[in-house]
C-alpha cells in the first residue's frame, strides 16, 4: 500500500522534472531501497547490532575475513564492517596507542599478549584458528622441492619472513626443528612480501603459511613438510576494551567462531583449533 | 614623518601574516622529531649503538645513498639539460614521466623495478641470460631502487636552475667557437653548480630514507641489503625502543651531513 503510493508519487515528480526514462528507474530504485531499509530495521529490532564495526586483522586473514565481513553485513543489515589488515605487530601497536578498533584478530598469541597486557582487550582472547607453514614453490615445483633440507641446495633463491614477524619466527622454529641451516636471499617484512617474491619468480621458494599458498591459487605450488607441525600458529581474537561498537564487535567474533565462520576459514587453508 | 619611517621599520619587522604560518610550519616539522627525542630510550642507547648490526646497516645506508646520488648525477644532469635546453616533440610529457617516481608509492616503484630488472623481468631476464647478472637481493639492487626514487629530485632541481640561468652565456661561448658540449662543460656547469649541489643533497637525503622500493626490489638481508630504514621498520615490529634508537642514529647522521654540506655550499656561493 505505502509502497505503491511512494512509487507513483516519486514517478510523477521525477517525470515532471525531467521526463526521462532513466529518471523513472532512478526514482524506482530510490523508492525500493528506502522501503527495503525500513523492512530491515523492522526485522532487526531484536538485535541492537548496527553501525560500523572496525576489525584489525592479521594480513593472512584478508581473504577469509573479507568474505566474513560481507556475510556479517548481510546478516545484520545496517552494519558496515571496516577492515584494517596488516602485520599483527603494527596493528597491536596501533591499538595500544589508541587506534579506534572494535575487534583485533592477531596471527600470534605473543602479539595479542602485548594488547592484553596493556589492558586493551575486553575479556580473554580466544584461539579461533590455527595456521601452518608450507613451502611455496614456483608453479609445478620445477626444482622438485619436497623437504626443508632441499631449500639449502646451491643456486636456489629462498626468501623467509624476518624473525621479527610471526611467519619468520615460525619458520625459524621449523628450521631449527629440522636441523636445517638456511641462509635466505632475503628476510621479507611480511608473509605477503615473501610470497610475492615467488609469484614474480624472483625467488624459487618461500616459507609461508598454507593459507597464503591457497590464496595465491596457481601462481605457486605448496609443499607440506613435517617440521611445520613444530611451528603451528594460533590465531587469537578479542573484542577490545575501548570498542566504539562493542555489541557489533561481539556479534562479529561470534560469527568468526560459528560453524559458518569456521567453514570459510578452513576453505582458506586454516585448521580449526 | 610617518611616511618616511614606515618603509624602514617595515623592512626590519617580519609581517605577521608571514611569521605566524612560518612558525606553525616549523613547529609542525619539528614536533615529531622532538617527540622522538623525548621518548628516546636514552639509558638503552649505548647498547643499541654498539651493536654491530646497527653500524653495518648505517654503513650500507651511507654507501648506497652516496652511490645512488653519484649515479643520479651522472645521468640526471644530462637529462635535466636535455629537458631545459633542447626542443623535441613530447618534451612536456617526458618531463611529467621523469617526475612520476615522485608520485608513485615507493612500494609500487619497487614492484615496477622487479618487473623490469627482476630475474624474470622485461630487461632482467636478458641480463640474467646473457651476463648472469641478477639485481634483486643485491647491494646493487638497493642502489638502483634508491636512484629510481631519488633521481627525480635532482632532475627537477637542476632543470629549474638551468631554466633560470641565462642561456646567452652558452650562446656566446658557441659563437666564439666552442662546441655545444664544451660550452656545457665550461660555461653551463659552473653556472648551475649551486643548483646541482642542492639537487644532489635532496637526492641523497631522499635515498638515505628510502624504504618501500628498497625492501620490495632488493629485499632485506643484514649487511647486503638491510639499510637503516629497513632495520628501523623491522625493529619496530617487536622492539619499538630499538627502533627509536636507530631512528635517532639515522637522524643524527643525516643532520650532520646535510648541515656540513649546506655550510660548504653556502660559502662557495
Amino acid at each position: 500500500m505505502t509502497r505503491s503510493v511512494c512509487r507513483t508519487r516519486r514517478i510523477r515528480r521525477s517525470l515532471r522534472a525531467s521526463g526521462a526514462g532513466a529518471a523513472v528507474l532512478l526514482a524506482l530504485s530510490a523508492c525500493s531501497s528506502s522501503t527495503g531499509s525500513q523492512v530491515g530495521s523492522d526485522s532487526a529490532g531484536s538485535a541492537e547490532v548496527s553501525g560500523q564495526v572496525t576489525v584489525f586483522a592479521a594480513a593472512s586473514l584478508k581473504e577469509s575475513f573479507t568474505t566474513l565481513g560481507e556475510t556479517f553485513e548481510k546478516q545484520h543489515p545496517g552494519t558496515v564492517v571496516t577492515f584494517n589488515f596488516g602485520g599483527s605487530d603494527a596493528l597491536a601497536a596501533g591499538i595500544t596507542s589508541g587506534a579506534p578498533a572494535d575487534v583485533f584478530a592477531s596471527a600470534s598469541p605473543k602479539t595479542m599478549a602485548t594488547v592484553t597486557d596493556a589492558g586493551a582487550t575486553a575479556g580473554e582472547p580466544s584461539t579461533f584458528v590455527r595456521n601452518q607453514l608450507e613451502i611455496a614453490t614456483l608453479p609445478g615445483n620445477p626444482e622438485g622441492i619436497s623437504t626443508l633440507k632441499d631449500l639449502i641446495a646451491s643456486g636456489l633463491k629462498v626468501v623467509l619472513c624476518d624473525k621479527a614477524v610471526p611467519c619468520g619466527a615460525a619458520a625459524q622454529k621449523a628450521l631449527e626443528a629440522g636441523g636445517v641451516e638456511l641462509t635466505p636471499a632475503s628476510y621479507e617484512q611480511d608473509v605477503k612480501a615473501a610470497l610475492t617474491k615467488v609469484e614474480l619468480k624472483e625467488a624459487d621458494a618461500a616459507v609461508v603459511y598454507r593459507t597464503d599458498v591457497k590464496a595465491a591459487g596457481d601462481k605457486v605450488t605448496g609443499v607440506d613438510f613435517p617440521e611445520a607441525a613444530e611451528a603451528v600458529n594460533d590465531y587469537p581474537i578479542a573484542v577490545l576494551e575501548d570498542a566504539p561498537n562493542a555489541g557489533a564487535a561481539k556479534a562479529f567474533v561470534e560469527l568468526v567462531k560459528s560453524g559458518d565462520g569456521q567453514r570459510v576459514l578452513t576453505d582458506a587453508g586454516f585448521s580449526t583449533p | 614623518m610617518r611616511k618616511s619611517d614606515a618603509p624602514r621599520t617595515g623592512a626590519r619587522t617580519v609581517p605577521v601574516p608571514l611569521l605566524v604560518p612560518a612558525l606553525v610550519g616549523l613547529a609542525f616539522l619539528l614536533l615529531p622529531l622532538i617527540a622522538l627525542l623525548v621518548r628516546a630510550p636514552w639509558s638503552g642507547l649505548p647498547d643499541q649503538l654498539t651493536s654491530p648490526e646497527v653500524w653495518q646497516a648505517l654503513r650500507l645506508s651511507l654507501l648506497c645513498a652516496t652511490s645512488a646520488t653519484l649515479l643520479s648525477l651522472v645521468v640526471g644532469v644530462p637529462l635535466a639539460w636535455l629537458l631545459a635546453r633542447t626542443e623535441f616533440p613530447g618534451r612536456g610529457f617526458v618531463r611529467a614521466l621523469v617526475t612520476l617516481p615522485l608520485v608513485l608509492p615507493p612500494v609500487v616503484g619497487g614492484v615496477a623495478l622487479l618487473l623490469a630488472f627482476g630475474r624474470n623481468g622485461v630487461v632482467g631476464q636478458w641480463l640474467d641470460a646473457w651476463f648472469g647478472i641478477t639485481l634483486p637481493f643485491t647491494t646493487t639492487g638497493v642502489i638502483l631502487a634508491e636512484t629510481f626514487v631519488a633521481m627525480p629530485f635532482l632532475v627537477i632541481s637542476v632543470e629549474g636552475t638551468l631554466r633560470a640561468a641565462d642561456p646567452r652565456f652558452e650562446e656566446a661561448a658557441t659563437t666564439l667557437g666552442a662546441s655545444r658540449f664544451t660550452a656545457f662543460r665550461r660555461v653551463t656547469l659552473p653556472l648551475i653548480a649551486p643548483g646541482i649541489a642542492a639537487g644532489a643533497v635532496l637526492a641523497w637525503a631522499r635515498a638515505l630514507g628510502e624504504f618501500g622500493a628498497t625492501i620490495t626490489f632488493a629485499g632485506n638481508f643484514p649487511g647486503r641489503t638491510q639499510t637503516m630504514p629497513l632495520a628501523v621498520y623491522l625493529a619496530l615490529q617487536n622492539d619499538p625502543a630499538a627502533a627509536i634508537a636507530l631512528s635517532l642514529v639515522l637522524l643524527a647522521v643525516s643532520i650532520a651531513v646535510l648541515a656540513g654540506l649546506r655550510d660548504r655550499w653556502m660559502r662557495a656561493t
